[in-house]
Order: structure tokens, then C-alpha cells, then sequence
């Protein structure tokens, strides 16, 4: 992979496959509020999240207002980073959402609150299917990558284009139903490969 | 309590990239509290999205990025941390529990909340009214036996049940139980006889109205 900066080169590699090396960085940044451990988040994640921003239609001084304000958040809410609920990849990419939601549409994200007495409790999890967020994460990752053409499309249109799915499927020129039934094998699928190379 | 009807995985995929408007994650997030299994998907689909971003192009900041993000650590870190409020949900009253984001939009107990008349055992209370985009949410609740007015739509209707129940074309809607319409279907919920229920219903586009009451019905309900 390509990139930048003499002495990040071979870090930058290696952290990019490393999801556990990030989760350090980002607790030490929680609890000593490291500021080199800051400066390599910044360096991997800024990019991505502008690029990423890019690809959902921002333009590029927002795109880069936007990746600046999220990696402050990082830095301010580093403590709230939980590697039992999530990879670091996936906690960067929710801040990014609700950071575009605030800023470029201007309304609230409503979400269910943990704490409710209202909510429903998980599942038991058992404990031979226990494996970490970072462990999850790379395997949904490689999931993904093998995911049919016309499935991994409808996936990533989903995330990228700002459009109901209805739209989407005027795109793609099939009915709704099937963008729905492709979405729904996609997740199926995903969900049992990651499950699949536990046992 | 088991839930019953779940929204698609397309809607809840729509939720965790961001794409949903406010009224219609509303909805969702009301269900969410209510159903682990799509807390799950939401989370999958969230995952898929650090995944794609792990995987997107790296895009060059500014030159001055780094140093600009640096200087203002200090700043954010003089910033007073985020406030936690007491549990949200604790605070309804009346008989009526509503879950947190629900109650966040009621902004107090929803028995002092100003509910319109909208017709005989029909009453609303609108949380999210957006004239520009025509989102809209609101919660309605309906007398024991009362017939929903006939419509159809242009749009998504996503409905939940708060409180009680209600029969449809679609089968019996319980607490937690989620409708999500798009399209031209037409369907009359009719409250279950013995308690009132209460819905909270999100349109992203106006609600069409069939038959002679509901067309007078319709426009104080502004749908």
C-alpha cells in the first residue's frame, strides 16, 4: 500500500491490518491523552474519513472541515471508546455519520438510549462465540470482498449515495424489492462467514 | 415481549450509514429499543461501514491540517465534557412509557404534552415537522376499537407501537412492533379493543387520504 511520510511508511502498513494496534492508540489517548499516539490516529484516519466523505458527495473543504472536526472528536471523546462493542474503524466511522447528519443536513440523529429501562436486553452472549470487535471487523471486512458483484454494489451505493433505496434501484434499473432482497443476502452471507470461521 | 415485525435490513442498513431522515430514524430508534436483533444488525451494518472506511482511498489533507487539529486539543480539552442526564425514560409518567429518543422529541411527561383533536377517539401529538424535506413525525393514539383513517402514500411510512395494539391487512402490531410501508399500499389500522394505542408514525412524503371523513379528517392532521 501507498503512503506517505518517510519514518510512518512502514508503521502506516503495518497499522493498516492492525485494528488492536489502533484500539491501543486510541486508549492511550483516553487515558494519558497522548499526543503522538493522537498524531498517528490522525495520520491513518484523517485521510480515510475525508476520502470517505468525498465519496458520499461532500465537496473537498468540507470534506476536510468535516475529517478535522471528527478527529477533535476523537480526541474529546477517546475516553468512550469501548473495543467491546466495536472496532476503532467502525467507533471513527459513526462519529463521521453523526458529524455529516449535524453539520452538512442540519438535523438530530435519534438513537436508543442504553441506559433506557425501556430496552429490550441482549442475548446472553455464549462464550465460544465470543471473539473481539477488531477480530469481527477484519473478518467482515474479508466477507465483504467476496460478496457477489451485484450484492457488494447495492452494499456500497447504500452507504455512499445519499438516495433512498428506491432511487437506488431506478439506478440500477430493478425493482425495489430486489435491491431489498439483495441487501438482505448480503447481510446474511456476511454475518455467516464471520460466524462461520469461529467453529 | 418478543417484536414481532422488524423493519428491512435495508432500512435499518439506511439507518447506520446515515441516510435516513430525522422522522424516519425516529422510528427506528424507538424499535431499536425494543429489539435486540436489529440493535445487532445495526451494529453489522455499522462495522460494514468502519470496513469500507479502513478500505477507502486516502484523500490528502490540507497542509496545515495537523498543526490546525493540534492547537485546538487544548481548546477541546478546556471544553466542559458532555453532561449525562439521568435515564430519560425514567421521567414518563401517566401511565404512558415512551423510549428515551421518543421522549427526548415530547420534551416532558406525555400526559401534559398538548395532544390535538383530530377526530372522535383520534389524537396527535406532532414531534418532528420539517416543511422543507416533508418529514414528519408523530404520535397518534387511538381509542380502543378505533378505526385508523383509510390512506395510501407516496413515500415510506414507518410506523411503532408504544403502547396497546393494532390489527391490519398486515396481521396484529404490538408494542415494539414495527410497519414499514413504501409505495402505493393502502392499509387501516384498527386499535385493539379493551386499551388505547399508541403509535408513533414517520412519512417522508404527505399522506393521501381515501373516503369522505378521512378527506375531512386529513388536512387537521396535517399529514
Amino acid at each position: 500500500m501507498h503512503t506517505h511520510g518517510v519514518d510512518g511508511g512502514a508503521l502506516m502498513t503495518h497499522i493498516t491490518v492492525d485494528g488492536d494496534h489502533l484500539a491501543r492508540l486510541v486508549r492511550a489517548v483516553a487515558d494519558q491523552r497522548d499526543q503522538a499516539a493522537f498524531v498517528s490516529l490522525f495520520e491513518h484516519f484523517g485521510p480515510r474519513v475525508k476520502g470517505f466523505l468525498m465519496r458520499q458527495g461532500a465537496a473537498e473543504s468540507e470534506a476536510e472541515d468535516l475529517a478535522q472536526d471528527v478527529m477533535l472528536t476523537v480526541w474529546r471523546k477517546a475516553a468512550q471508546f469501548d473495543p467491546a462493542k466495536a472496532a476503532v474503524s467502525t467507533w471513527i466511522f459513526t462519529i463521521a455519520r453523526n458529524r455529516r447528519i449535524d453539520v452538512l443536513r442540519r438535523e438530530r440523529r435519534p438513537e436508543p438510549d442504553m441506559d433506557d429501562p425501556l430496552l429490550a436486553p441482549e442475548p446472553e452472549p455464549s462464550a465460544e462465540t465470543y471473539m473481539s470487535k477488531t477480530q469481527a471487523q477484519a473478518r467482515i471486512r474479508q466477507a465483504m470482498a467476496t460478496l457477489p458483484q451485484d450484492q457488494a454494489r447495492v452494499l456500497t451505493l447504500s452507504f455512499y449515495e445519499d438516495i433512498p433505496h428506491s432511487e437506488i434501484a431506478e439506478r440500477l434499473g430493478i425493482p425495489l424489492g430486489t435491491v431489498k432482497s439483495r441487501l438482505r443476502l448480503a447481510f446474511r452471507k456476511v454475518k455467516a462467514m464471520v460466524g462461520e470461521e469461529l467453529v | 415481549m418478543t417484536v414481532k415485525h422488524h423493519p428491512s435490513e435495508a432500512l435499518l442498513l439506511a439507518y447506520a450509514a446515515g441516510h435516513l431522515s430525522e422522522a424516519l430514524s425516529l422510528v427506528v430508534a424507538a424499535h431499536l429499543t425494543y429489539c435486540p436483533d436489529c440493535r445487532d444488525i445495526v451494529a453489522e451494518a455499522e462495522a460494514m461501514g468502519g470496513a469500507l472506511l479502513d478500505d477507502s482511498p486516502p484523500a490528502r489533507m490540507g497542509g496545515d491540517a495537523l498543526a490546525a487539529v493540534l492547537a485546538r486539543l487544548t481548546t477541546a480539552e478546556a471544553a466542559a465534557p458532555p453532561r449525562r442526564e439521568a435515564p430519560r425514560g425514567a421521567a414518563s409518567g401517566g401511565g404512558l412509557r415512551l423510549p428515551a429518543p421518543v421522549l427526548d422529541y415530547v420534551g416532558g411527561d406525555p400526559a401534559h404534552a398538548r395532544w390535538q383533536w383530530v377526530g372522535p377517539g383520534i389524537r396527535q401529538l406532532d414531534l418532528v415537522a420539517n416543511g422543507r424535506t416533508r418529514d414528519a413525525a408523530r404520535l397518534l393514539r387511538l381509542s380502543p376499537g378505533r378505526v385508523m383513517p383509510h390512506h395510501s402514500h407516496t413515500g415510506l411510512e414507518l410506523t411503532v407501537v408504544l403502547h396497546g395494539a393494532y390489527t391490519d391487512e398486515q396481521g396484529r402490531f404490538a408494542r415494539g412492533d414495527m410497519a414499514e410501508l413504501d409505495g402505493a399500499v393502502e392499509h387501516q389500522p384498527i386499535a385493539e379493543a379493551g386499551d388505547e394505542c399508541v403509535c408513533l408514525v414517520a412519512t417522508d412524503a404527505p399522506l393521501r387520504f381515501h373516503g369522505l371523513l378521512p378527506r375531512m379528517v386529513a388536512p387537521m392532521m396535517g399529514f
